[in-house]
């Protein structure tokens, strides 16, 4: 039975957070040091490192200020940063969330504003304890999955049980959310069939075609070394294996960063910025990918990893799903889903039965490994983004 | 020495004409994959593909029953299929050693 934070938005959050975000690097020392000495591991630390203002970075910083998992918030701002601070406290605030902000040059300098930092989180831990519970169901639930150091097991093992969970979840009206079009190149064809309108399929053919001219303009693809020590050997190889984690359901929408999917079911994220290629790699890392599936609601996330990737999130638990079983025996403690065992014989409806047992394990209460072991990891950097076009959110038929 | 494929290899799709490695195999051993016994030349390391048939210079490398990319050279059954005999349609892969320290890619 899980029982959820209710919000005011009627979303319901399976953790109760308080985040301190620092909106400059320049305030990222400060922000640091106030999570420390709060000592308290539902207080997690965020930030925008930039000082030059940035429309997506505000939108997501506002997403996550504002996530079901999220209680309460403390904005750390140097003061002269280009984040826009009024407005992200207002956001907050609308939401129903205790916030407050400091701004270090009018506290009076670095450990003043670490004192008051101190003061208010405990405030806000307190105010956060005041939000009431409610059952919550599996259709209340946001799934995001993502696959960080794959090698040539990820798409036989991890990936396709990541795929059975997802058509379970799915077919009991859970939101699920796979992403990564850079990952996906060549697999468009598929894709687009499994659109539930023509419309859609446009929409989805036409973020593949974006993806594929900006990973070429960056001149690399979304191809790390360690995948061809894996074995993996191209992009489109890789592709077909990422592919697999969305399972079988039809793909229901198209979303951008920090769009909050508008029912149950399986959604695309569209994470290849908009326009001319301006500020770099679409995510420079798996973090930059966890953090967006996060602005778009996700309660949890599904990472599969093969050559055996770590990192876990601020603000909502990563479930590490491990494909390799070599991988799987030298890291077995930073992992919580052995499916390289589907080499030697499990079935993969078996693994992805765990996997979904576990999902909801965790949005129960249950911390996954990297979480219990205090990782947070967080980055956001500059993109630029358009609304998502009419086609992308087909009105559902009940 | 003749292993079933269940532990050995994994051929995804009846189209595809790579197999993919459950373990990691040795040169020599002989494989049974469906019948088709697969004399492996060369080590493979788990992940890894390894070529059900020969496979021309230029002709599509298959696996999931959909192309991942071209062959750059004649690729004979039972040998290593990776960035020295295939590339992709798509994106040239990188490795740590085709990046300059100037960030130029070779």
């Amino acid at each position: 039975m899980m029982n959820g934070y209710l919000r005011q938005d009627g979303r319901k959050g399976i953790r109760n957070i308080v985040v301190v975000a620092y909106l400059v690097e320049c305030a990222h020392h400060v922000a640091r040091q106030i999570v420390n000495k709060s000592g308290n591991d539902q207080v997690h630390l965020i930030g925008f490192p930039g000082c030059y203002p940035n429309a997506y970075a505000l939108r997501m910083m506002e997403k996550l200020g504002t996530h079901p998992n999220v209680g309460g918030v403390l904005l750390v701002s140097l003061g002269c940063e280009g984040f826009n601070r009024e407005a992200l406290q207002q956001t907050v605030s609308d939401s129903g969330r205790a916030v407050e902000t400091l701004v270090i040059q009018q506290q009076g300098g670095t450990l003043k504003t670490i004192a008051a930092g101190v003061t208010k989180v405990k405030q806000l831990l307190k105010q956060a304890q005041q939000t009431k519970m409610v059952p919550m169901t599996i259709d209340d639930l946001v799934v995001g999955t993502i696959c960080g150091g794959s090698d040539g097991t990820s798409g036989i093992t991890a990936n396709p049980a990541v795929g059975r969970c997802f058509d379970q979840l799915v077919a009991q009206q859970a939101t699920c959310i796979f992403e990564e079009t850079g990952e996906l190149i060549g697999c468009e064809d598929t894709m687009c069939q499994r659109a539930t309108t023509p419309e859609l399929a446009k929409e989805i053919e036409l973020a593949m075609i974006k993806a594929a001219n900006y990973y070429t303009t960056m001149g690399y693809g979304s191809f790390a070394p360690g995948n061809a020590e894996g074995g993996l050997t191209t992009q489109e190889e890789k592709s077909m294996g990422a592919y697999c984690k969305s399972g079988d359901s039809p793909i229901q929408g198209l979303i951008k960063p920090g769009d909050i999917p508008p029912g149950g079911g399986l959604y695309l994220l569209d994470v290849v910025p908009d326009g001319e290629p301006r500020f770099g790699f679409p995510n420079i890392s798996d973090n930059a990918e966890i953090v967006e599936l996060i602005a778009s609601g996700s309660h949890v996330v599904l990472f599969t990893t093969g050559r055996g990737s770590v990192v876990g999130s601020a603000i909502s638990p990563v479930i590490k799903i491990c494909a390799n079983p070599e991988t799987y025996a030298r890291m077995k403690d930073d992992m919580d889903i052995d499916a390289g065992k589907i080499l030697t014989g499990t079935k993969v409806d078996r693994v992805g039965r765990e996997i979904y047992d576990l999902t909801l394990n965790v949005a129960a209460g249950e911390a996954s490994k990297s979480e219990a072991m205090g990782h947070q990891e967080f980055i956001l950097t500059y993109k630029q983004f358009e609304p998502i076009g009419p086609g992308c959110l087909p009105a559902r038929v009940s | 020495m003749t292993n079933s494929a269940s532990n050995a290899l994994v051929r995804l799709h009846s189209a595809d004409n790579v197999a993919v490695s459950c373990r990691h195999l040795v040169v020599g051993e002989e494989i049974d994959l469906n019948d088709t016994i697969i004399h492996l030349v060369e080590d493979i390391p788990v992940g890894h593909k390894v070529a059900l048939r020969r496979v021309r210079l230029g002709c599509k490398i298959v696996k999931y029953g959909a192309p991942i990319g071209s062959a750059t050279a004649d690729i004979e059954p039972g040998r290593h299929v990776h960035l020295h005999n295939m590339k992709s349609d798509y994106i040239a892969s990188h490795t740590r050693t085709t990046v300059k320290h100037s960030g130029e890619h070779l």
